[in-house]
């Protein structure tokens, strides 16, 4: 280790394949990973991205090809190169029944760091992380953005050259991924070769050096810069739309020059077709006083524009979705509604006191990081959990009082995959039509309607379970529609999923709430916020701010910052959250 | 890589300690360990009990004679019945069909004439429950056996009183053994049973603890540090060693002073049994538990490899020689058996060397055989 090498990582011609019947995980990979730069690995859930990472790391054997991280074969050499790694798996690797030192001072015999070096290096690490005042406490009964400074720490023991980080940031509030991306980049700037795999575009945006995966592969390679400076020209806003922005969308996605398209707030991005110009607003029924307007490319951009661009504007579930018509004794203005929502867990608040009301055919978005009350306030307003007080009402229902009259009109697509994976697609329909009490000719006709619609005609016949994910989200999204559903309960629907499978299902629920069926969605990306009508923050079980996305950041637009951004947003009116709860604390004695 | 397979006691002090914290702030552990040891001691002592201690029977002695009147107190004499005698016998035959009675003994009016001339026996009768036919058998053996030994007691009473020496000893030791009233089987069972209680609890504690690594994420971060497969073994056995061997301290203590079996060998000699015992039953559990990756499979699977076996397979409620010579070949693999062979001696007869040093090779055969597949079954990689 005498000269530096220039690449720390170098692949060649990488496969990893786990079952000959299936296709390769790692399917032929060649590239260089240059030292001391932060390199991300990016795409959606079952592209690779982990198994990459457990090769580096000398967790999985290839299946041809070689690796060598820093000159060595992680395999054949594994014992030198262990004391060079630090790898930080996807849930951090920490010891929740012990505490944050123990699980240091374990890390820390190990990868026998000792004596002197293991005092400085706690010092060093706990100063670092700012968990000098959390040494006592459990691992477990750390906040999510805690454990992974801790997960980062352990990892960082015997100070390695490489680091490995597989999905840190996954379900952790944007603040602590904003520090967690300083304490990283800092370490990079060290001379640390760091290999960050994300399935969030806008956080690879910030690497020095991006490798776009998808089914195994790279798709491409190269600094963010690059790769979005090429879709430079090609990134357009229409603004002040006169009309319904969702219309304006459907119609511009139908243009051919339009490869892809995204509601923003009040505004609707698009993407051009290379070389492609500005199509006629007229073409598009955006109102007299609307413009274009040239807008900065994004990774995601990048990504869509290599997959060959999104899924078109019109939703074929939309199409065979009839216009709800609400009975004449359901106020159209509160479809669903939390009065004083309070949940407790023991001594522990979920949620607190909170109240919001829901229009027919809008799209209402909880937003917030895991462990905030989100998904509690959700189940609630479901009838699946039960508020400690306050109402959760559904179309004037209470749902503690009669909830199965309330369930038959609301479909509800849980955030982990709920359907049965030992069933077939056709069987797993057919079950939970039947559960609605479809049945004969009606029954069918709305089978071969879901078929069609989401495309499941090849895989009709598979196990739910060897579905690829897509598929499984688009079999749960028809599971939940197919009793044609006044109100749809959506859990992280596109969590994991790749960003022109995102896109579609953003149409779909486009489409649905054109119908007039009222739409409740959970999502941690910022992005998506933007595609609801109106949203609610949620922080620490409260809700912090309710309103339309362009008011919420509005609302924390300086001088400095004009245009901030929906995690600028976020960020901001969390920090004024912790700063209101700091003022109430000093003012009681 | 094996050349780098080298133990480090840095390490391993390391993740046993990890280990030790794990098992004292989980109650689940401390609860296998500790509590239900004592519990399912107790069930198996005191629930399963091969002696049928006081059968409700029925007597009617139709004879006034002084044989019969003898016979009758012999019965009337033994623990293992509760005589009933007063009710005429068409209501004693009501009651044993209701179940109120297990059977009946009846001596007729004859029996003292017959006895004097030899043909006692065929003046005494004896009716049961067939319906149940275990304690039907039960009561119609016992019988036998009081009336062989009663026979004997009226021959040596005669010879004495004639003033002769008994030319033979009638007494049948074998007999005895069988019908001793009260403890012996005790004696006999609960050292059976610590082998049964201490197999489900070894391979319950070690069943969860692979299995946790895996399902928490913790396995794959271990495995990206300089740990190697040794230590990853011997810090999952070491400590859940120590907590086996104090259950096991426990079942002794509770074996010999609550239950009064009566303890004949050296304590030294019976921990070393254990250690080797311990072997095969935590490293089933091991090798589950890395089989798996799953704690509840692996827990289920645990309790149904370790108890069955051990319960039906050990010897210790059935007899392996009157199991079919298959079977009786497939007890040899299971460790239960050995153990439970070893406890007996230890308790019944006492440090006898040559006993114990058999039941000791086989555990140790077995032990080796246990942790070896769980080591080939560990890997350093995820693969």
């Amino acid at each position: 280790m005498t000269t530096p090498e220039r690449h720390s990582i170098q692949m060649d011609g990488l496969v990893k394949s786990f079952d000959a019947a299936l296709s390769n995980a790692i399917d032929g990979i060649t590239t260089n990973i240059v030292s001391g730069t932060i390199t991300g690995l990016v795409g959606p859930d079952g592209a690779g991205k982990t198994t990459l990472l457990r090769m580096l790391a000398g967790l999985l054997t290839p299946t041809h090809g070689t690796v060598r991280v820093l000159g060595l074969d992680p395999m054949q050499d594994a014992h030198t190169l262990r004391m060079q790694i630090g790898y930080m798996p996807q849930k951090f690797g920490l010891y929740e029944d012990l505490t944050v030192m123990e699980n240091l001072t374990l890390y820390a015999d190990l990868r026998k760091v000792v004596g002197t070096a293991r005092r400085e290096s706690f010092e060093r690490l706990l100063n670092f992380t700012d968990l000098t005042r959390f040494t006592d406490r459990y691992a477990g009964k750390l906040s999510g953005g805690m454990k992974q400074k801790l997960g980062l720490a352990c990892s960082l023991l015997g100070t390695p050259q490489v680091l490995l980080l597989d999905e840190p940031g996954v379900g952790v509030d944007p603040i602590s991924r904003r520090e967690l991306w300083k304490m990283v980049s800092e370490l990079a700037q060290g001379g640390m070769t760091v290999v960050w795999s994300t399935a969030y575009l806008d956080e690879a945006e910030l690497c020095q050096d991006v490798r776009l995966m998808n089914n195994g592969r790279f798709i491409a390679s190269g600094a963010p810069r690059d790769l979005m400076d090429a879709m430079q020209g090609r990134c357009w806003q229409i603004t002040q739309i006169a009309g319904h922005r969702r219309d304006v969308l459907q119609r511009a996605l139908r243009l051919p020059d339009v490869i892809d398209g995204a509601i923003q707030g009040h505004n609707v991005r698009l993407v051009l077709r290379e070389g492609a110009k500005c199509p006629d607003l007229a073409t598009v029924e955006a109102g007299p006083q609307a413009q274009w307007l040239q807008v900065q490319p994004r990774l995601e951009d990048a990504f869509i524009s290599l997959l060959g661009g999104g899924p078109g504007g019109d939703s074929a579930l939309a199409q065979v979705t009839p216009v709800v018509h609400l009975s004449a004794d359901v106020q159209p203005d509160a479809v669903i509604e939390a009065r004083q929502l309070t949940k407790r867990f023991g001594d522990f608040v979920a949620t607190n006191d909170i109240s919001f009301k829901v229009k027919r055919g809008e799209i209402f978005g909880l937003l917030g990081p895991n462990g905030a009350g989100k998904s509690t306030t959700f189940k609630m307003e479901c009838g699946l959990l039960k508020p400690t007080s306050g109402q959760a009402l559904v179309m004037g229902i209470d749902l503690k009082t009669s909830p199965t009259e309330a369930r038959q009109r609301l479909g509800y697509m849980a955030q982990k995959f709920s359907l049965y994976k030992q069933l077939t697609v056709q069987q797993n329909l057919v079950f939970f039509s039947g559960i609605y009490g479809m049945t004969g000719h009606t029954q069918q006709a709305k089978i071969e309607e879901m078929v069609t619609v989401f495309g499941l005609g090849p895989h009709r016949n598979d196990l739910a379970d060897t579905l690829p994910l897509g598929f499984k989200q688009r079999l749960a999204l028809a599971c939940a529609v197919m009793h044609d559903p006044q109100l749809l309960f959506l859990d992280e629907p596109t969590s994991g999923v790749d960003p022109v499978t995102r896109r579609e299902f953003w149409t779909h629920i486009n489409g649905l709430a054109d119908k007039g069926v009222t739409i409740m969605v959970t999502t941690h990306f910022m992005d998506e916020a933007e595609y609801c009508d109106r949203m609610a923050l949620i922080y620490r079980g409260n809700m912090i701010a309710l309103g339309t996305p362009d008011a919420l950041k509005a609302s924390v637009a300086t001088t400095e910052r004009p245009n901030p951004n929906m995690e600028d947003a976020f960020i901001e009116l969390v920090l004024a959250a912790d700063r209101q709860e700091q003022l109430t604390e000093e003012a009681q004695p | 890589m094996s050349k780098h397979d080298s133990l480090s006691f840095r390490r391993l002090w390391a993740l046993c300690r990890k280990e030790s914290y794990q098992i004292v702030r989980d109650p689940s552990s401390i609860l296998v360990a500790f509590v239900m040891p004592v519990i399912l001691l107790f069930i198996m002592g005191y629930a399963v009990n091969l002696d049928a201690a006081a059968v409700r029977i029925g007597l009617q002695v139709n004879d006034s004679g002084l044989p019969a009147q003898k016979l009758a107190q012999a019965v009337q004499s033994t623990t293992a019945f509760e005589v009933h005698t007063g009710e005429p016998l068409r209501v004693q035959m009501a009651q044993m069909s209701q179940g109120q009675l297990r059977g009946i003994v009846v001596i007729q009016s004859d029996f003292s004439t017959k006895w004097l001339q030899g043909r006692g026996g065929s003046a005494v009768q004896v009716l049961t429950d067939g319906a149940e036919p275990n304690t039907a058998s039960f009561v119609s053996s016992y019988m036998q056996g009081v009336w062989v030994r009663w026979q004997q007691q009226m021959l040596q009473d005669s010879a004495t009183s004639a003033g002769q020496v008994a030319t033979q000893s009638p007494i049948d030791i074998r007999l005895r053994s069988w019908f001793n009233p009260s403890t012996v089987s005790r004696n006999y069972l609960v050292p059976g049973s610590i082998a049964v209680v201490m197999t489900i609890i070894g391979a319950l504690l070690t069943s969860m603890v692979v299995a946790r690594e895996w399902e928490r994420g913790t396995m794959e971060a271990l495995l990206a540090t300089p740990v190697t497969r040794t230590e990853l073994l011997l810090s999952k056995v070491l400590p859940y060693y120590l907590l086996a061997i104090i259950a096991m301290l426990l079942c002794l203590g509770v074996a010999v002073w609550i239950m009064q079996v009566p303890f004949r060998g050296s304590v030294l000699s019976l921990l070393a049994l254990t250690t080797l015992f311990l072997g095969c039953a935590l490293g089933l559990g091991l090798f589950l538990s890395t089989l798996f990756r799953n704690q509840f499979n692996a827990a289920q699977a645990a309790l149904t490899s370790a108890f069955l076996p051990a319960l039906m397979l050990s010897g210790v409620l059935y007899e392996i020689a009157s199991m079919q010579v298959a079977l009786q070949w497939f007890t040899r693999i299971i460790p239960a058996r050995y153990f439970a062979n070893a406890l007996q001696t230890e308790f019944q007869a006492g440090t006898v060397g040559s006993l114990l040093w058999t039941d000791a090779f086989f555990l140790f055969l077995l032990t080796v055989f246990w942790l070896g597949l769980t080591a080939m079954k560990t890997k350093r990689t995820l693969d």
